[in-house]
């Protein structure tokens, strides 16, 4: 982990669209008034989203006036967290676990993949700019693992093939179907569950 | 009050301080490097740690609140094993170059490491570099000594109000900078590198000329504005190195202003070290004796009523003195002035040219009023006060005009006038904010008095606060921000002409020998007059000069300045004037010596004494506080335009000074080239 720095190529102009804009004013309103600097975080969530998974430094000036602070406030919060990308990641931006359970369970052949089909290094765009990938820290699926996430969604269960082509069809412009790829409802065992079936809720 | 223990010492304490202040209190020294009084806690060097009965682990004492019945220790084992571990922290990534730092001396780290750190370092990985930061032509970086103790992060933001430092990153990766890399656009930034416990920020001007040992420190007086700050003065040799605040709660707490730090080099620049005759429009060199003989002869062939005399802006209060006895006594004339426009000052009595609530006095105003005045260009440390009264009190401030940013938010109303008398005639919602007040402050600048009927609006604002009984025993709301250090003193000495016109006689060219003392900021076609110059810098006075009478600048002379509140200061010589420069008493005494065989006075103890009857007496006459004459109603709607000097160029000293003209580069972003000669 090293300090992220902001891309060189910026755009000038950065504005909430229409939806954006309803969504930060409707979570500045859970703050109380002389308060709305705690949104920060979430807006700034909501300016990546909007922005093909990063955030300009207009956007960060944006926000900070939106909110009425300081330009540096509004850096400090989006260089502090690894999770606010600075520069352009893709419009897919793929997040690989490589912590332990999803190491041990084969983490390393979806980065093989990810190399293959995207690119050679991480935070490195794919030739078309629209997709990138990068190793993260554990992400909480690891009764899944191995497992990435692309964008908002989780694809669980991998191996090398199935992340292959999850990548293909992502190159396409295909959004291909979350979850487990071993036909798994959510975290439950395969071929249904054995144990504690007179429990309705178990 | 709470008891505390500690070291088994019994300390009683205000509610309210923390464990760190009642060690203090006991007298037991605790490390530290975040922790400063004057700004808010942080909490994170984790240097002063200490023993708390109870508490299994150390506690930071900078942030624990004291509490009844405390057992404190300080000197345990743990205690200094814990101090070793935090140093050791500290130094994993501090680079060891001392030897060509320029904090080395006089840096918290070194000291510190010295006292409670261990000799050698287990740490055996690769030290962290850390690029250095831009800050603009005052601070210099080496951010791979930062500590990261947040001390100008919470100065710039909490004191200065330009929240424009931040940490960016997090964890051994956390830098200091501004944001993306700009300079710090406040006049307090130089305070960040006093506040600095290592030499991660340093003095830029200051850098590698000289070591803290090699110094001769004076405490002094600042004069680059009418605060009359309280300042150190290194000095090696004749060269004044570098300024330093020292503290004073009552004029500039712990800070001072960048102009006041930075401008000393300018004492270096453009000094005029021998007297000049003009001959032919080019200076010549001259020994005193000429220029004594010259001045004479000029003086005894023309008509006394046609000579005057200005005092300038810098000018202490000794040379004022002698200035006027020489006026009085030697010439006998009256006609002598501080002022270089028409302003109206009532030097009747002194509450109408100080400012009465006193600097202090800030934090308890409840409503501040500003007039015609920019408090962050003209008066910079007491701008950093209305903020702090902002800050604490959430005071009211209004101001007649937008003058932009102040760093703290006020009403701006429309500038006219008309407002004003509004405001006396209870036609404006603001008189009742006023009444509505205990402790209102009304700021007048000088651009308010400038005006064509200020004597009017002046006189009917304090009949209007006196009447609804804003004056009381201990609190004034009339104030004059003054912007020249030798403003007050002048009127206290009353160098000051309301009888006659000087100025305007000087414009239409009336007199025949025009005395200008350290004034350099009038405005006046030069014809056939002889104007004759004594200062210190070559500037605008000394071009105009037919002779020039090299004097000495503030750090060169043990006098007196009265500050804008009214408070008497003292300065100390610090170095000398350069050349065959002399000090500015001494020139005009030998001056009358010459001219009557008699001296003024005998040497500067008796000038001082003399001086201070003449104040004392002054002060013993004007007893009566208010009279309420008859004010003839002039009045005229002006628009009040705030017409502050330039900051960065205020004063011969701020111009002669590089480092001055590099701010205001910065400031208007005008890049150098190299070609600008």
């Amino acid at each position: 982990m090293s300090l992220k720095r902001p891309a060189k190529d910026q755009p000038e102009n950065f504005e909430f669209t229409p939806n954006s804009l309803k969504a930060a004013e409707a979570i500045v309103t859970n703050y109380p008034k002389g308060k709305q600097q705690s949104a920060v975080m979430a807006l700034l969530y909501i300016a990546q989203r909007q922005n093909n998974n990063w955030i300009p430094l207009a956007a960060m000036k944006y926000i900070a006036k939106f909110l009425n602070m300081p330009y540096i406030k509004v850096y400090e919060v989006a260089t502090f967290y690894s999770m606010y990308n600075l520069s352009p990641v893709g419009k897919y931006f793929i997040q690989v676990c490589t912590t332990t359970p999803c190491m041990i369970r084969g983490a390393n052949m979806l980065v093989e993949a990810c190399k293959e089909k995207i690119s050679k290094n991480e935070s490195e765009l794919s030739n078309d700019k629209k997709c990138s990938w990068i190793e993260v820290e554990c992400l909480g699926a690891c009764v899944n693992a191995p497992m990435m996430q692309i964008n908002e969604e989780y694809f669980e269960d991998l191996d090398k093939e199935k992340t292959l082509k999850i990548l293909d069809k992502i190159l396409k412009d295909e959004i291909p179907k979350p979850g487990s790829y071993r036909g798994r409802t959510s975290n439950e065992p395969e071929n249904n569950r054995k144990t504690l079936m007179d429990l309705k809720n178990a | 009050m709470l008891k505390l223990k500690v070291n088994d010492m019994d300390v009683e304490v205000e509610e309210g301080l923390t464990v760190l202040q009642a060690c203090e209190k006991a007298g037991v020294e605790i490390p530290k490097f975040c922790y400063h009084e004057k700004l808010s806690i942080a909490g994170n060097c984790r240097m002063c740690l200490v023993e708390m009965e109870k508490s299994a682990k150390p506690i930071a004492s900078c942030a624990m609140p004291a509490s009844e019945g405390m057992v404190i220790k300080t000197n345990t084992p743990m205690i200094e094993k814990s101090r070793k571990g935090v140093m050791e922290f500290l130094l994993a990534n501090h680079p060891l170059d001392c030897p060509v730092c320029d904090q080395g001396g006089e840096c918290d780290l070194q000291d510190q490491s010295m006292f409670y750190g261990i000799d050698k370092s287990r740490f055996k990985e690769n030290k962290r570099a850390v690029p250095d930061k831009n800050m603009g032509p005052l601070i210099k970086t080496q951010m791979t000594r930062c500590i990261h103790c947040t001390r100008c992060i919470r100065f710039a933001t909490e004191i200065a109000g330009v929240p424009e430092l931040g940490a960016i990153g997090r964890g051994e990766d956390m830098q200091i900078t501004t944001y993306l890399e700009q300079s710090i656009k406040s006049e307090l930034s130089g305070n960040v590198i006093d506040l600095c416990p290592v030499g991660a920020l340093t003095s830029k001007p200051y850098v590698f000329e000289a070591r803290p040992w090699e110094l001769k420190k004076t405490e002094t007086i600042d004069v680059m504005d009418a605060i009359g700050s309280n300042i150190r003065v290194d000095t090696y040799g004749w060269e004044v190195k570098r300024v330093l605040p020292i503290i004073n709660e009552d004029i500039n707490e712990e800070w001072i202003s960048d102009k006041t730090r930075y401008a000393c080099d300018g004492l270096l620049n453009q000094r005029l070290d021998v007297p000049y005759v003009k001959y032919n429009n080019n200076f010549e060199k001259a020994s005193w004796k000429e220029v004594f003989n010259i001045i004479k002869s000029k003086i005894e062939n023309s008509n006394k009523e046609n000579i005057c005399g200005f005092v300038g802006d810098l000018t202490n209060m000794e040379t004022s003195f002698i200035f006027k006895e020489f006026f009085e006594r030697t010439l006998n004339s009256k006609k002598y002035e501080s002022r270089t426009s028409d302003r109206f000052i009532d030097n009747s009595s002194r509450e109408n040219y100080i400012f009465n609530s006193t600097i202090n006095g800030i934090e308890e105003s409840d409503f501040i009023f500003l007039i015609g005045a920019n408090p962050r260009f003209e008066a910079t440390m007491i701008n950093a006060r209305i903020r702090k009264a902002y800050l604490n009190n959430k005071t009211k401030i209004i101001s007649l005009n937008d003058v932009g940013d102040l760093t703290y938010p006020y009403e701006a109303l429309n500038g006219k006038t008309q407002s004003i008398k509004d405001v006396i005639e209870n036609k404006n919602s603001l008189s009742q904010a006023i009444l509505d007040s205990k402790k209102p402050m009304i700021i007048i600048g000088e651009s308010f008095l400038d005006l064509e009927k200020s004597e009017y609006l002046f006189n009917s604002l304090k009949k209007f606060l006196y009447k609804n009984k804003k004056f009381t025993n201990e609190w004034n709301p009339l104030n004059i921000l003054s912007t020249d250090a030798s403003s007050v003193g002048n009127f206290d000495l009353d160098i000051i002409n309301n009888n006659e016109m000087l100025l305007k006689d000087l414009k239409e060219n009336k007199f025949e020998i025009v005395f200008l003392i350290g004034q350099d900021n009038i405005d006046f076609k030069k014809k056939d007059e002889f104007v004759i110059y004594q200062g210190s810098h070559g500037d605008k006075g000394a071009e105009l000069a037919d002779i020039i009478l090299p004097g000495s600048a503030f750090t060169e002379e043990s006098s007196h300045y009265t500050n804008l509140e009214g408070k008497i200061q003292k300065t100390f010589k610090a170095s000398y004037p350069p050349g065959e420069a002399k000090e500015d008493w001494q020139i005009i005494n030998e001056l009358a010596e010459l001219m009557n065989n008699r001296k003024l006075f005998n040497d500067k103890e008796e000038l001082q004494s003399s001086m201070f009857n003449y104040l004392n007496i002054k002060k013993e006459k004007q007893k009566s506080n208010f009279v309420d004459n008859k004010i003839e109603d002039n009045f005229v709607n002006e628009y009040l335009k705030v017409n502050y000097k330039d900051y960065y160029f205020s004063n011969v000293i701020a111009r002669s000074s590089k480092t001055m003209v590099d701010c205001n580069n910065n400031k208007h972003e005008i890049k150098r080239t190299g070609t600008e000669g």
